[in-house]
């Protein structure tokens, strides 16, 4: 492998010791996310089990919270849907913007997929042809800002809960519309996406941006959310669907939004459904 | 079999119903809603497998049977990973293990209407929580296999269960609560956003 240099004149190109590092950090950050949940989304579903009324949705999230510890002791994904990885990483002024950086993320994907082990779940969008590896065309996506560090993050997303995610242009008369169309793709949801849910919620942008920014939302801590977050929440609840669709007060457990400013014509609105196992994990890379 | 016990995994102190397979008319007093636990042989089945037994023949004895619908991940003969799949794909494809003396469908998600019916005065609908693969590796071992050539996701893997935590979704008198906490959730939607 030839390193490369493309950026300012100081960057450091991506030699083969710093590759390493980045395979390896890339597949220790996936195996973190696989095994553990993050300890605010952990604590967000232990106060919905206790505050939870229905002794059915009760004892549901009994067993994903026993789940959660069964998964920590045997060192084994919290769910056999390991999802297809999606990566956000930082990089520091110092570090060239290249292909090795890509290559290292996917060799990375594919080390994870052989060691913790993942199911392999990406396949030709018409053919199916299963890659093998997690990796294949655009696939991880990887997402890259500036950043003072290397940073690695990502949020495996399983095909349950990203199926039922959508997005609405709505008009800029239809602000009041918002909190319907959320509660309604949960409506459509049902119990399919694994309820209780995380939702990503993104408003403003272009269609494009809108859907990442509601991925992004995700990403945001859950022990806490605004007034406006709140709201969304207890109205998704008041459905009732409940753990797993058998009915409840926990039917999300988090609403997380993420706003960007938008055309004066356009109103973009995305809701990308996270199931209860919503892992992520980031880790700064030593270089 | 039959018993009641209190307390279910994850140290629960909701009190269940102790079940045991090959399963009998102890099933049909169960009600939508009730906590059971399972133990005994248990047999995994998805699409595939249900289209090749429709096709050749139930490769077990089917008199009292549980079926999961389950695509595990298991490694030299151990459960790795043993979670639920999404029942409603078998909503076409279940009626011929009924008639044949199933009296359990395990998943996630609920089935359909035409399950429901053909739940009547036989059998129940168990649902097991999606996505917990970890707490079914540790209460699942691997016993043995039918139909292996359909890969590992969609053979019939023989599994024995060890008290697994699972809830009535459909009992045997038609009670579904997958359909009533649906058809409220669309009352409710309704209401609220007249």
């Amino acid at each position: 492998m030839q390193p490369l240099v493309r950026t300012g004149m100081n960057a450091k190109a991506i030699d083969q010791v710093r590759y390493n590092s980045i395979v390896k950090a890339t597949s220790d950050v996936i195996r973190q996310a696989q095994i553990f949940l993050p300890a605010d989304v952990k604590s967000a579903i232990y106060r919905a089990m206790e505050r939870e009324t229905s002794p059915v949705a009760k004892s549901e999230l009994r067993n994903i919270l026993d789940n959660l510890s069964r998964a920590e002791e045997m060192q084994l994904p919290i769910c056999q849907d390991t999802g297809v990885p999606v990566i956000y990483l930082t990089l520091p002024p110092d570090i060239s913007y290249c292909t090795e950086l890509f290559d290292a993320i996917r060799d990375g994907v594919r080390k994870a997929t052989k060691e913790v082990p993942l199911r392999p779940n990406v396949v030709d969008p018409i053919s199916r042809e299963n890659t093998g590896d997690n990796t294949g065309t655009g696939m991880p996506s990887i997402h890259v800002r500036p950043g003072c560090q290397l940073t690695i993050t990502v949020l495996p997303k399983g095909a349950g809960a990203e199926n039922m995610s959508r997005i609405a242009m709505l008009l800029p008369s239809e602000k009041a519309s918002i909190p319907k169309f959320i509660t309604e793709t949960m409506l459509i949801a049902g119990g399919r996406p694994c309820p209780p849910v995380f939702l990503g919620v993104g408003i403003g942008g272009t269609f494009d941006q809108v859907a990442s920014l509601a991925k992004e939302a995700l990403l945001l801590p859950v022990d806490t959310m605004d007034p406006y977050e709140q709201e969304l929440c207890d109205t998704v609840n008041k459905l009732g669907i409940g753990p797993m669709g058998l009915g409840g007060d926990t039917t999300a457990v988090a609403v997380k939004v993420k706003r960007a400013c938008c055309h004066t014509a356009s109103l973009p609105v995305a809701v990308n459904v996270q199931c209860w196992a919503s892992r992520r994990a980031s880790v700064v890379v030593p270089l | 079999m039959l018993g009641i016990a209190s307390g279910i995994g994850g140290g629960s102190p909701v009190s269940s119903i102790e079940l045991h397979t090959p399963l009998g008319d102890e099933v049909l007093s169960l009600r939508a809603g009730d906590h059971v636990t399972l133990s005994g042989i248990v047999y995994t089945a998805r699409d595939e497998a249900h289209l090749l037994m429709m096709e050749r023949d139930i490769p077990f004895d089917a008199k009292g049977a549980a079926i999961y619908h389950c695509g595990p991940i298991i490694i030299d003969g151990k459960v790795v990973a043993a979670g639920p799949t999404t029942s409603a794909r078998m909503n076409n494809l279940s009626g011929f293990l009924l008639e044949r003396g199933v009296r359990a469908l395990i998943g996630k998600g609920g089935m359909g209407e035409k399950v429901r019916g053909q739940l009547r005065g036989r059998g129940v609908y168990l649902a097991f929580t999606g996505g917990c693969a970890a707490l079914a590796a540790s209460r699942m071992k691997h016993r043995g296999a039918h139909y292996e050539e359909l890969g590992m996701a969609e053979a019939v893997w023989v599994l024995e269960f060890d008290k697994v935590p699972l809830v009535v979704g459909i009992d045997s008198e038609g009670n579904d609560i997958f359909n009533d906490v649906s058809s409220k959730a669309k009352l409710q939607f309704e209401s609220l956003f007249k």
